[in-house]
Protein backbone atom coordinates (compact mmCIF):
# COMPACT_ATOMS: atom_id res chain seq x y z
CA UNK A 1 0.00 0.00 0.00
CA UNK A 2 1.23 3.27 -1.13
CA UNK A 3 2.43 4.99 2.09
CA UNK A 4 0.02 8.01 2.78
CA UNK A 5 0.87 11.73 3.05
CA UNK A 6 0.45 14.42 4.52
CA UNK A 7 -1.88 17.51 2.59
CA UNK A 8 -1.50 20.94 3.71
CA UNK A 9 -4.33 23.39 2.75
CA UNK A 10 -7.31 26.16 3.04
CA UNK A 11 -10.28 24.81 2.84
CA UNK A 12 -13.48 27.39 3.08
CA UNK A 13 -10.83 29.66 4.27
CA UNK A 14 -9.11 27.83 7.41
CA UNK A 15 -6.00 26.28 7.05
CA UNK A 16 -6.60 22.45 7.02
CA UNK A 17 -4.24 19.24 7.10
CA UNK A 18 -4.99 16.09 6.44
CA UNK A 19 -3.24 12.50 5.62
CA UNK A 20 -4.54 10.81 2.42
CA UNK A 21 -3.45 7.96 0.19
CA UNK A 22 -2.56 9.46 -3.37
CA UNK A 23 -5.52 6.75 -5.21
CA UNK A 24 -8.14 8.80 -3.06
CA UNK A 25 -9.73 11.84 -4.92
CA UNK A 26 -10.23 15.22 -3.73
CA UNK A 27 -14.10 14.64 -3.74
CA UNK A 28 -13.38 11.03 -1.53
CA UNK A 29 -11.54 13.16 1.05
CA UNK A 30 -13.72 15.97 1.31
CA UNK A 31 -16.41 13.83 2.13
CA UNK A 32 -15.36 10.96 3.43
CA UNK A 33 -12.56 12.15 5.66
CA UNK A 34 -13.18 16.09 6.53
CA UNK A 35 -16.96 15.16 6.54
CA UNK A 36 -17.64 18.11 4.21
CA UNK A 37 -20.71 16.03 2.62
CA UNK A 38 -22.15 18.89 1.07
CA UNK A 39 -20.29 18.71 -2.10
CA UNK A 40 -22.25 15.61 -3.91
CA UNK A 41 -20.52 12.79 -6.11
CA UNK A 42 -22.66 11.69 -9.08
CA UNK A 43 -21.20 10.25 -12.24
CA UNK A 44 -17.56 10.55 -10.55
CA UNK A 45 -16.32 10.60 -14.51
CA UNK A 46 -16.55 14.52 -14.86
CA UNK A 47 -19.35 14.91 -16.94
CA UNK A 48 -22.11 15.48 -14.09
CA UNK A 49 -20.66 18.30 -11.98
CA UNK A 50 -22.14 17.47 -9.32
CA UNK A 51 -18.68 17.36 -7.00
CA UNK A 52 -17.67 20.70 -8.28
CA UNK A 53 -15.87 22.66 -5.99
CA UNK A 54 -13.44 26.06 -6.67
CA UNK A 55 -9.53 25.14 -6.46
CA UNK A 56 -7.75 28.30 -6.22
CA UNK A 57 -10.36 29.63 -7.46
CA UNK A 58 -11.62 27.71 -10.27
CA UNK A 59 -14.30 25.26 -11.03
CA UNK A 60 -12.88 21.72 -11.29
CA UNK A 61 -14.83 18.33 -10.71
CA UNK A 62 -13.70 16.99 -7.04
CA UNK A 63 -13.91 13.34 -8.70
CA UNK A 64 -11.04 14.39 -11.41
CA UNK A 65 -8.23 15.60 -8.46
CA UNK A 66 -6.39 13.54 -6.80
CA UNK A 67 -6.37 14.83 -3.26
CA UNK A 68 -2.54 14.95 -2.87
CA UNK A 69 -2.72 17.60 -5.62
CA UNK A 70 -4.36 20.02 -3.25
CA UNK A 71 -0.88 20.45 -1.33
CA UNK A 72 -1.08 23.81 -0.85
CA UNK A 73 -3.62 25.30 -2.86
CA UNK A 74 -7.25 26.97 -1.74
CA UNK A 75 -10.19 24.60 -1.98
CA UNK A 76 -13.78 26.09 -1.48
CA UNK A 77 -16.74 23.85 -1.37
CA UNK A 78 -20.58 24.62 -0.76
CA UNK A 79 -19.63 24.87 2.82
CA UNK A 80 -17.38 28.12 2.32
CA UNK A 81 -20.39 29.81 0.39
CA UNK A 82 -23.29 31.12 2.94
CA UNK A 83 -21.82 34.01 4.93
CA UNK A 84 -21.91 34.05 8.60
CA UNK A 85 -25.51 34.92 8.31
CA UNK A 86 -27.93 34.23 6.06
CA UNK A 87 -27.30 33.37 2.24
CA UNK A 88 -25.08 34.17 -0.43
CA UNK A 89 -27.06 35.77 -3.32
CA UNK A 90 -26.54 33.04 -5.58
CA UNK A 91 -27.84 30.40 -3.02
CA UNK A 92 -30.85 32.88 -2.21
CA UNK A 93 -31.77 33.12 -5.98
CA UNK A 94 -31.84 29.46 -6.23
CA UNK A 95 -34.54 29.51 -3.42
CA UNK A 96 -36.87 32.07 -5.11
CA UNK A 97 -36.41 30.39 -8.53
CA UNK A 98 -36.82 27.22 -6.79
CA UNK A 99 -34.08 26.25 -9.21
CA UNK A 100 -33.57 22.55 -7.76
CA UNK A 101 -35.99 19.51 -7.19
CA UNK A 102 -33.99 16.82 -5.40
CA UNK A 103 -31.25 18.83 -4.93
CA UNK A 104 -28.37 16.88 -5.46
CA UNK A 105 -26.80 18.50 -8.53
CA UNK A 106 -27.48 21.72 -6.85
CA UNK A 107 -23.97 22.61 -4.61
CA UNK A 108 -22.19 21.62 -7.87
CA UNK A 109 -24.20 24.59 -9.90
CA UNK A 110 -23.26 26.97 -7.37
CA UNK A 111 -20.22 26.55 -7.62
CA UNK A 112 -20.13 26.62 -10.88
CA UNK A 113 -22.37 29.65 -10.93
CA UNK A 114 -19.74 31.76 -8.21
CA UNK A 115 -17.26 31.05 -10.40
CA UNK A 116 -18.99 32.19 -13.69
CA UNK A 117 -20.04 35.42 -11.61
CA UNK A 118 -16.40 35.85 -9.98
CA UNK A 119 -15.33 36.16 -14.00
CA UNK A 120 -18.21 37.82 -15.68
CA UNK A 121 -20.42 39.67 -13.57
CA UNK A 122 -23.28 40.00 -16.28
CA UNK A 123 -23.28 36.83 -18.11
CA UNK A 124 -26.12 36.57 -21.09
CA UNK A 125 -28.31 33.54 -21.00
CA UNK A 126 -26.37 31.93 -23.55
CA UNK A 127 -22.89 32.35 -21.54
CA UNK A 128 -24.52 30.72 -18.39
CA UNK A 129 -25.54 28.03 -20.28
CA UNK A 130 -22.46 27.60 -21.79
CA UNK A 131 -20.96 27.64 -18.87
CA UNK A 132 -22.69 25.75 -17.01
CA UNK A 133 -22.65 23.21 -19.36
CA UNK A 134 -20.87 21.37 -17.08
CA UNK A 135 -23.48 20.84 -14.77
CA UNK A 136 -25.97 18.39 -15.08
CA UNK A 137 -30.11 18.62 -13.74
CA UNK A 138 -32.18 15.59 -14.14
CA UNK A 139 -35.11 17.04 -12.22
CA UNK A 140 -36.03 20.29 -13.23
CA UNK A 141 -34.73 20.98 -16.42
CA UNK A 142 -32.17 24.70 -16.63
CA UNK A 143 -34.44 27.53 -17.49
CA UNK A 144 -35.35 27.68 -13.75
CA UNK A 145 -31.25 27.58 -12.70
CA UNK A 146 -30.23 29.60 -15.39
CA UNK A 147 -33.07 32.40 -14.01
CA UNK A 148 -31.55 31.80 -10.77
CA UNK A 149 -28.30 32.59 -12.38
CA UNK A 150 -29.49 35.93 -13.60
CA UNK A 151 -31.47 36.86 -10.81
CA UNK A 152 -27.70 36.13 -8.88
CA UNK A 153 -25.91 38.20 -11.28
CA UNK A 154 -28.88 41.62 -11.34
CA UNK A 155 -28.65 41.49 -7.17
CA UNK A 156 -25.02 41.00 -6.78
CA UNK A 157 -24.87 44.48 -9.55
CA UNK A 158 -27.84 45.91 -7.43
CA UNK A 159 -25.72 45.78 -4.60
CA UNK A 160 -22.52 47.22 -5.78
CA UNK B 1 -9.64 3.29 -7.10
CA UNK B 2 -6.62 0.86 -7.55
CA UNK B 3 -3.39 1.63 -5.29
CA UNK B 4 -0.50 3.78 -6.57
CA UNK B 5 2.27 5.80 -5.67
CA UNK B 6 2.72 9.46 -6.82
CA UNK B 7 5.12 11.77 -7.14
CA UNK B 8 6.05 15.46 -8.07
CA UNK B 9 9.29 16.09 -9.46
CA UNK B 10 10.04 19.46 -10.17
CA UNK B 11 12.67 19.10 -12.84
CA UNK B 12 12.45 17.47 -16.32
CA UNK B 13 14.82 15.39 -15.69
CA UNK B 14 13.77 13.70 -12.50
CA UNK B 15 10.12 12.81 -14.64
CA UNK B 16 12.12 11.35 -17.32
CA UNK B 17 14.41 9.14 -15.00
CA UNK B 18 11.03 8.53 -12.82
CA UNK B 19 9.22 7.53 -15.89
CA UNK B 20 12.21 5.71 -17.11
CA UNK B 21 12.75 3.57 -14.14
CA UNK B 22 9.20 2.18 -14.11
CA UNK B 23 9.45 1.11 -17.04
CA UNK B 24 5.50 1.47 -18.15
CA UNK B 25 4.13 1.01 -15.06
CA UNK B 26 4.12 5.09 -14.44
CA UNK B 27 1.69 7.31 -16.23
CA UNK B 28 2.11 11.02 -16.14
CA UNK B 29 -0.07 13.64 -14.56
CA UNK B 30 -0.82 16.98 -16.24
CA UNK B 31 -4.98 17.83 -16.19
CA UNK B 32 -6.21 14.03 -14.42
CA UNK B 33 -9.23 14.19 -16.86
CA UNK B 34 -8.86 11.67 -18.45
CA UNK B 35 -6.18 9.47 -16.48
CA UNK B 36 -8.05 9.53 -13.27
CA UNK B 37 -11.50 8.15 -14.76
CA UNK B 38 -8.87 5.46 -17.02
CA UNK B 39 -7.63 4.54 -13.53
CA UNK B 40 -10.87 4.13 -11.42
CA UNK B 41 -12.05 2.08 -14.54
CA UNK B 42 -9.38 -0.05 -14.51
CA UNK B 43 -8.60 0.89 -18.08
CA UNK B 44 -4.89 1.99 -16.46
CA UNK B 45 -3.30 0.68 -14.28
CA UNK B 46 0.24 1.94 -13.13
CA UNK B 47 1.73 1.50 -10.03
CA UNK B 48 3.23 5.52 -10.51
CA UNK B 49 1.65 8.17 -10.86
CA UNK B 50 4.33 11.17 -12.22
CA UNK B 51 2.58 14.67 -11.81
CA UNK B 52 4.05 16.86 -14.17
CA UNK B 53 2.43 20.51 -13.07
CA UNK B 54 5.56 21.55 -10.73
CA UNK B 55 8.00 21.25 -13.79
CA UNK B 56 8.33 24.82 -15.03
CA UNK B 57 9.07 23.71 -19.01
CA UNK B 58 5.62 22.30 -18.76
CA UNK B 59 4.10 25.09 -17.85
CA UNK B 60 5.45 27.60 -20.25
CA UNK B 61 3.05 29.97 -22.59
CA UNK B 62 5.28 32.33 -24.35
CA UNK B 63 4.38 34.42 -27.82
CA UNK B 64 7.32 36.03 -29.42
CA UNK B 65 9.18 36.66 -32.92
CA UNK B 66 9.87 32.76 -32.61
CA UNK B 67 6.42 31.88 -32.61
CA UNK B 68 4.12 30.14 -30.00
CA UNK B 69 5.80 27.60 -26.70
CA UNK B 70 2.70 26.22 -24.91
CA UNK B 71 3.66 23.70 -22.47
CA UNK B 72 2.69 20.42 -22.72
CA UNK B 73 0.99 20.65 -19.08
CA UNK B 74 -0.91 24.21 -19.76
CA UNK B 75 -4.76 23.93 -18.74
CA UNK B 76 -7.29 25.02 -21.60
CA UNK B 77 -8.47 28.12 -19.69
CA UNK B 78 -5.24 29.74 -20.22
CA UNK B 79 -4.97 29.37 -23.45
CA UNK B 80 -8.52 30.53 -24.42
CA UNK B 81 -8.22 33.59 -21.92
CA UNK B 82 -5.00 34.13 -24.14
CA UNK B 83 -5.03 37.62 -26.22
CA UNK B 84 -2.52 36.75 -29.00
CA UNK B 85 -3.60 33.07 -29.24
CA UNK B 86 -6.86 34.03 -30.00
CA UNK B 87 -5.61 36.95 -32.76
CA UNK B 88 -2.94 34.48 -33.74
CA UNK B 89 -3.70 31.24 -33.26
CA UNK B 90 -7.56 31.20 -33.52
CA UNK B 91 -7.77 27.23 -34.37
CA UNK B 92 -6.46 26.75 -30.71
CA UNK B 93 -8.47 28.25 -29.14
CA UNK B 94 -11.48 27.65 -30.53
CA UNK B 95 -10.90 24.09 -29.93
CA UNK B 96 -9.56 24.28 -25.96
CA UNK B 97 -12.77 26.45 -25.31
CA UNK B 98 -15.33 23.15 -26.42
CA UNK B 99 -13.22 20.67 -24.56
CA UNK B 100 -15.11 19.47 -21.83
CA UNK B 101 -17.34 21.95 -19.81
CA UNK B 102 -15.82 24.42 -17.49
CA UNK B 103 -14.48 22.00 -14.97
CA UNK B 104 -12.63 20.16 -17.45
CA UNK B 105 -11.30 23.48 -18.98
CA UNK B 106 -9.48 24.32 -15.86
CA UNK B 107 -7.59 21.40 -15.62
CA UNK B 108 -7.16 19.68 -19.50
CA UNK B 109 -3.88 20.03 -20.91
CA UNK B 110 -3.38 20.47 -25.00
CA UNK B 111 -0.94 18.02 -24.22
CA UNK B 112 -2.68 15.57 -22.51
CA UNK B 113 -5.27 15.81 -25.10
CA UNK B 114 -2.76 14.92 -27.65
CA UNK B 115 -0.87 12.01 -25.87
CA UNK B 116 -4.22 10.21 -24.85
CA UNK B 117 -4.28 10.39 -28.94
CA UNK B 118 -7.63 9.89 -29.12
CA UNK B 119 -9.13 9.70 -32.38
CA UNK B 120 -11.61 12.30 -32.02
CA UNK B 121 -9.61 14.94 -29.56
CA UNK B 122 -10.47 18.45 -30.33
CA UNK B 123 -7.03 20.02 -30.50
CA UNK B 124 -5.03 17.63 -32.21
CA UNK B 125 -6.37 19.03 -35.72
CA UNK B 126 -5.89 22.73 -34.90
CA UNK B 127 -2.18 21.76 -33.81
CA UNK B 128 -1.66 19.77 -37.38
CA UNK B 129 -3.20 23.08 -39.09
CA UNK B 130 -1.32 25.71 -37.20
CA UNK B 131 2.28 23.21 -37.85
CA UNK B 132 2.99 22.44 -34.95
CA UNK B 133 6.13 20.32 -33.41
CA UNK B 134 5.91 18.24 -30.58
CA UNK B 135 9.21 18.59 -28.49
CA UNK B 136 9.61 15.06 -26.77
CA UNK B 137 12.20 14.53 -23.77
CA UNK B 138 13.47 10.82 -22.54
CA UNK B 139 16.49 9.10 -21.53
CA UNK B 140 18.15 9.26 -25.21
CA UNK B 141 17.94 13.02 -25.31
CA UNK B 142 15.52 15.00 -27.02
CA UNK B 143 13.18 14.81 -30.16
CA UNK B 144 10.77 16.59 -32.18
CA UNK B 145 8.14 15.04 -34.27
CA UNK B 146 5.37 17.38 -36.51
CA UNK B 147 1.65 17.07 -34.73
CA UNK B 148 0.45 14.68 -37.87
CA UNK B 149 2.52 12.02 -36.95
CA UNK B 150 2.51 12.17 -33.15
CA UNK B 151 -0.61 9.88 -32.91
CA UNK B 152 -0.09 6.28 -34.35
CA UNK B 153 -3.08 4.69 -33.73
CA UNK B 154 -6.01 4.88 -30.94
CA UNK B 155 -5.27 6.02 -27.91
CA UNK B 156 -1.37 4.88 -29.33
CA UNK B 157 1.41 7.34 -29.76
CA UNK B 158 5.46 8.02 -31.04
CA UNK B 159 6.23 8.22 -27.12
CA UNK B 160 8.44 5.45 -26.15
CA UNK B 161 9.14 4.07 -22.70
CA UNK B 162 10.58 6.71 -20.73
CA UNK B 163 9.87 9.40 -23.03
CA UNK B 164 7.38 12.29 -22.14
CA UNK B 165 5.64 15.29 -24.42
CA UNK B 166 7.17 18.85 -22.99
CA UNK B 167 5.58 21.52 -24.81
CA UNK B 168 4.40 22.20 -28.71
CA UNK B 169 6.09 24.88 -30.29
CA UNK B 170 4.06 26.99 -33.35
CA UNK B 171 5.71 29.15 -35.91
CA UNK B 172 4.67 32.70 -35.92
CA UNK B 173 1.38 33.58 -37.16
CA UNK B 174 2.45 34.66 -41.28
CA UNK B 175 1.12 37.84 -42.97
CA UNK B 176 -2.72 37.63 -44.18
CA UNK B 177 -3.15 33.91 -42.66
CA UNK B 178 -5.92 32.99 -40.19
CA UNK B 179 -7.51 29.81 -38.78
CA UNK B 180 -10.52 27.89 -37.12
CA UNK B 181 -11.22 24.52 -36.00
CA UNK B 182 -15.04 23.64 -35.92
CA UNK B 183 -16.40 20.31 -34.97
CA UNK B 184 -20.06 18.78 -35.45
CA UNK B 185 -22.26 17.27 -32.29
CA UNK B 186 -26.04 16.76 -31.96
CA UNK B 187 -25.89 18.85 -28.71
CA UNK B 188 -24.69 22.32 -28.06
CA UNK B 189 -21.74 21.93 -26.00
CA UNK B 190 -20.06 19.03 -23.70
CA UNK B 191 -19.69 16.28 -26.59
CA UNK B 192 -17.37 14.43 -28.41
CA UNK B 193 -16.59 14.91 -32.51
CA UNK B 194 -18.67 13.24 -34.82
CA UNK B 195 -15.77 14.96 -37.25
CA UNK B 196 -13.92 18.13 -36.18
CA UNK B 197 -11.92 19.87 -38.59
CA UNK B 198 -9.06 22.68 -38.22
CA UNK B 199 -7.74 24.36 -40.83
CA UNK B 200 -5.26 27.70 -41.52
CA UNK B 201 -4.57 29.52 -44.61
CA UNK B 202 -2.10 32.00 -46.07
CA UNK B 203 -3.32 34.48 -48.48
CA UNK B 204 -1.54 36.55 -50.81
CA UNK B 205 -1.21 40.18 -49.63
CA UNK B 206 -4.82 40.93 -52.24
CA UNK B 207 -6.30 38.99 -49.69
CA UNK B 208 -7.99 36.87 -53.23
CA UNK B 209 -5.38 34.05 -53.25
CA UNK B 210 -4.29 31.00 -51.05
CA UNK B 211 -0.59 31.26 -51.06
CA UNK B 212 -0.86 27.89 -48.63
CA UNK B 213 -3.27 25.84 -46.76
CA UNK B 214 -2.87 23.22 -43.97
CA UNK B 215 -6.34 21.45 -43.28
CA UNK B 216 -6.27 18.57 -40.27
CA UNK B 217 -9.70 16.35 -39.84
CA UNK B 218 -10.52 14.51 -36.61
CA UNK B 219 -12.99 11.13 -35.91
CA UNK B 220 -12.34 10.53 -39.22
CA UNK B 221 -9.84 7.88 -39.68
CA UNK B 222 -7.46 5.81 -36.64
CA UNK B 223 -5.89 8.88 -35.95
CA UNK B 224 -6.25 12.87 -36.70
CA UNK B 225 -5.22 13.34 -39.87
CA UNK B 226 -3.26 16.07 -42.09
CA UNK B 227 -5.23 16.46 -45.54
CA UNK B 228 -2.06 16.85 -47.54
CA UNK B 229 -3.72 16.88 -50.94
CA UNK B 230 -6.86 18.91 -49.86
CA UNK B 231 -4.41 21.55 -48.54
CA UNK B 232 -1.74 21.30 -51.45
CA UNK B 233 -4.87 21.87 -53.99
CA UNK B 234 -5.24 25.69 -52.60
CA UNK B 235 -1.85 26.91 -53.20
CA UNK B 236 -1.81 29.30 -55.94
CA UNK B 237 -5.57 29.51 -56.16
CA UNK B 238 -8.00 32.19 -56.21
CA UNK B 239 -10.54 32.62 -52.92
CA UNK B 240 -13.39 30.80 -54.67
CA UNK B 241 -16.31 28.35 -53.98
CA UNK B 242 -14.56 26.05 -56.41
CA UNK B 243 -12.03 25.83 -55.39
CA UNK B 244 -12.90 25.28 -51.73
CA UNK B 245 -15.00 22.87 -52.69
CA UNK B 246 -12.63 20.91 -54.76
CA UNK B 247 -9.95 20.78 -51.46
CA UNK B 248 -13.28 19.11 -49.44
CA UNK B 249 -13.56 16.44 -52.40
CA UNK B 250 -9.94 15.81 -51.71
CA UNK B 251 -10.45 15.50 -47.94
CA UNK B 252 -13.44 13.66 -48.28
CA UNK B 253 -11.75 10.83 -50.33
CA UNK B 254 -9.59 10.53 -47.50
CA UNK B 255 -11.53 9.78 -44.14
CA UNK B 256 -11.64 6.19 -43.24
CA UNK B 257 -14.50 6.71 -40.64
CA UNK B 258 -16.18 4.16 -38.54
CA UNK B 259 -19.78 3.61 -37.42
CA UNK B 260 -21.00 4.11 -34.14
CA UNK B 261 -23.37 5.83 -32.49
CA UNK B 262 -22.04 8.97 -32.86
CA UNK B 263 -22.59 8.96 -36.64
CA UNK B 264 -22.44 6.36 -40.07
CA UNK B 265 -19.58 6.38 -42.32
CA UNK B 266 -21.35 7.90 -44.64
CA UNK B 267 -22.54 10.79 -42.47
CA UNK B 268 -19.16 11.43 -41.30
CA UNK B 269 -17.56 11.16 -44.65
CA UNK B 270 -20.55 13.92 -45.96
CA UNK B 271 -19.81 16.56 -42.60
CA UNK B 272 -16.25 16.04 -43.21
CA UNK B 273 -16.83 17.73 -46.38
CA UNK B 274 -19.64 20.31 -45.24
CA UNK B 275 -17.21 21.55 -42.57
CA UNK B 276 -14.07 21.73 -44.41
CA UNK B 277 -15.91 24.23 -46.39
CA UNK B 278 -16.97 26.27 -43.63
CA UNK B 279 -13.79 25.77 -41.66
CA UNK B 280 -11.73 26.89 -44.70
CA UNK B 281 -14.52 30.25 -45.42
CA UNK B 282 -13.79 30.98 -41.61
CA UNK B 283 -10.12 31.13 -41.75
CA UNK B 284 -10.18 33.11 -45.13
CA UNK B 285 -12.39 35.72 -42.93
CA UNK B 286 -10.20 35.87 -40.42
CA UNK B 287 -6.91 36.11 -42.40
CA UNK B 288 -8.64 39.19 -44.33
CA UNK B 289 -9.96 40.76 -41.20
CA UNK B 290 -8.13 39.73 -37.79
CA UNK B 291 -5.24 42.19 -37.58
CA UNK B 292 -1.91 40.76 -37.24
CA UNK B 293 0.44 41.40 -34.33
Amino acid sequence: MARKRIVTTTINGRKNEFLCEPRQTLLEVLRDVLDLTGTKEGCSNGNCGACTVLLDGRAVDSCLVLAVEVDGAEVETIEGVAPVEGLDPIQHAFLEQAALQCGICTPGFIMSAKALLAENPQPSEAEIRFSLAGNLCRCTGYDKIVRAVQQAAETRVAHR
Amino acid sequence: MRDFEYEAPVTLDAAVSLLAEHDGRARPLAGGTDLIDHVRTGRLKPDLVVDLKKIPELNVLEMGAGGLRLGAAVPCWRIYGHEGIIRDYSALADSVRIIGGMQIQNRASVGGNLCNSGPAADSTPALIALEANCVIAGPNGRREVPAEAFCTGPNMNVLSRGELLVELRFPPRPPKSGSHYRRFIPRNEMDIAVVGVGAAVVLDESGERFVSARIGLGAVAATPLFARDASDLLAGQPVSEEAIRRAAAAARAIVRPIDDKRGTIEFRIHVTGVLVERVLWMAVDRARNVPHS
